[in-house]
């Protein structure tokens, strides 16, 4: 176990150390201690390690993430695993606005809420949070997953492309675009195997699915002669 | 950008590390905000029948000597002054239109910061650090501060376009964003005779609500009200004689944690400002929700 205490370390010191690790690197478990709200702590790891980080973090922790795992104990700021590529970030308390911004993969696990915008234009990660999630959540989402298993802010999934939305409880509003689906039964076995991986309990049979209407991205055929 | 900060003891008496407790949260907020620093604090209450002036001039050597002189001779009730450079604070017992009246007559090139039992105001143009250093914030106790790190987005880089903006009996206000109907909502304010010292879009929102409370509206009910009246991006953090509020705008762009202790209420643009206090890591900490008031009072 590699301790690196930010109290007098830096944030760019602990990240050029995790970015020089190369995949036969025997540092394979890192701690973090005293984060106290800095930005950009263990932003673009590459390598398959275990980084724990003891307290609360600022913006963009964990961003572009791929292969790592990164558990923050603690609450996250705005932008956690943000454009994450692969791997798991996981925080054990709330997560400010944009948690897993445009994540393309990997997976993301909130276990308190998450602020405004959770899943911005996610491209293909899975996130699940434990608590709700502030407005505007996954915001013009392309590809992957959110489940939510309290409630959803105001127009969820506006704009929405192909991301799959599960929401436990009460939607304030859904956006542009966004409307209730069929739960089918894969959709049940598909929530209840991502919260078995998150290792948060709670009833798949209990969510309601949403995705998009598919309305607005495509070429519309009643304005074919508008070109 | 810019960064807004907060710290409210929820009773007792004046606490000593106040300022520098917000000295600290100040200076993680300098990247936010490196344009201008400003902070007011709510201190000590003036003498009954008094209150409290902080005055500003614009000229670095500006002679309070004599302006103190001019003033006791007006006012004889005028209290010794404490200078810190360019700023000075005057607690004066008299009646306060009449005091502003002869300032506008007999000094108009000075500007008045703020005024009220307790609240003193102070801002200059540069980094936290170098800017609490100038007026001594380290030293100053009090109940309750707010604080402003400005990065200018609608107004020009001067002490006078620093925030916090005081435009009524002991309330200040610090603004994260930025309002686009500034100039119309002026306009209507001036009308209702809310003066403006400058065409910063943060002193109208400060104006609006000294507008609203002098309806009779509590600090909550103005704070509801300017959701509908004021349009543009904000989280504004407010303080009162007794009492401490934000608000973040509908959509919520601009970002807020709070912390809450048993002693204390913090606000702070970021986490960081807030984890420079003592018992910070056992505080319970959110982010405040859009279009929500947020507000303590001192009993």
């Amino acid at each position: 176990m590699i301790e690196v205490d930010l109290a007098r370390s830096s944030v760019r010191t602990l990240n050029e150390r995790l970015h020089h690790l190369t995949p036969r690197a025997n540092e394979l478990h890192w701690r973090v201690l005293n984060p106290a709200g800095a930005h950009n702590i263990a932003v673009g790891i590459t390598q398959r390690v275990d980084v724990e980080i003891k307290g609360h973090v600022g913006y963009y922790c964990a961003g572009m993430n791929a292969a790592a795992t990164v558990v923050v104990d603690g609450h996250a700021g705005t932008g956690l695993a943000e454009n994450i590529m692969s791997g798991l970030v996981r925080v054990r308390g709330n997560a400010s606005q944009s948690a897993a911004a445009s994540g393309r993969g990997g997976f993301v696990v909130i276990e308190g809420s998450a602020g405004a915008r959770c899943g911005i234009s996610m491209k293909g990660v899975a996130i699940v949070v434990g608590g709700s999630v502030g407005h505007m959540s996954a915001f013009m989402g392309q590809a992957g997953t959110l489940i939510v298993c309290g409630e959803a802010g105001q127009d969820l999934g506006d704009s929405l492309y192909e991301a799959e939305i599960f929401v436990a409880g009460t939607v304030a509003s859904l956006g542009a675009d966004c409307i209730e689906k069929e739960m089918t039964q894969d959709a049940v076995e598909h929530v209840a195997a991502l919260l078995d991986r998150a290792g948060i309990t709670a009833n798949a049979n209990r969510f309601r699915h949403y995705g998009s209407a598919r309305r607005l991205y495509n070429f519309h055929i009643d304005h074919a002669r508008e070109y | 950008m810019c960064g807004i900060v907060g710290l409210f003891f929820k009773r007792g008496l004046a606490v000593p590390s106040l300022g520098r407790l917000l000295a600290r949260m100040l200076s993680q907020m300098a990247e936010r905000g490196p344009d201008s620093t400003g902070f007011a604090l709510y201190g000590d209450a003036a003498p009954q029948g008094t209150f409290k002036a902080t005055l500003h001039s614009p000229h670095a050597e500006y002679d309070w000597a004599a302006f103190e002189a001019e003033l006791s001779a007006t006012f004889p009730s005028a209290y010794p002054a404490r200078y810190y450079g360019s700023q000075a604070i005057y607690t004066i017992g008299a009646d306060r239109w009449q005091f502003f009246s002869w300032l506008t007559c007999h000094h108009p090139e000075l500007v008045t910061f703020g005024f009220g039992e307790r609240i003193e105001v102070f801002k200059d143009v540069g980094l936290p650090d170098a800017v609490a250093k100038r007026f001594g914030l380290e030293h100053r106790s009090g109940t309750h501060a707010l604080g402003h790190t400005r990065m200018a987005t609608e107004s020009a880089v001067t002490t006078e376009h620093s925030h916090p903006f005081s435009t009524g009996l002991d309330l200040c206000l610090v603004h994260n964003g930025s309002l686009s109907n500034h100039n119309w909502v002026r306009q209507s304010l001036r009308r209702e005779g809310i003066r403006f010292v400058t065409d910063n879009d943060t002193e109208v929102a400060a104006g609006y609500l000294t507008w609203r409370l002098g309806q009779g509206m509590s600090l909550k009910e103005a704070l509801e009200a300017a959701l509908t009246e004021l349009d543009g991006f904000y989280t504004f953090a407010v303080g009162t004689k007794d009492g401490f509020a934000i608000l973040r705008d509908p959509i919520a762009c601009k970002p807020a944690v709070l912390a809450e202790t048993e002693d204390w209420v913090a606000m702070a643009t970021e986490y960081r400002a807030i984890a420079t206090l003592p018992n910070a890591s056992t505080a319970e900490i959110w982010e405040p929700r859009p279009a929500t008031v947020y507000s303590w009072e001192r009993h």
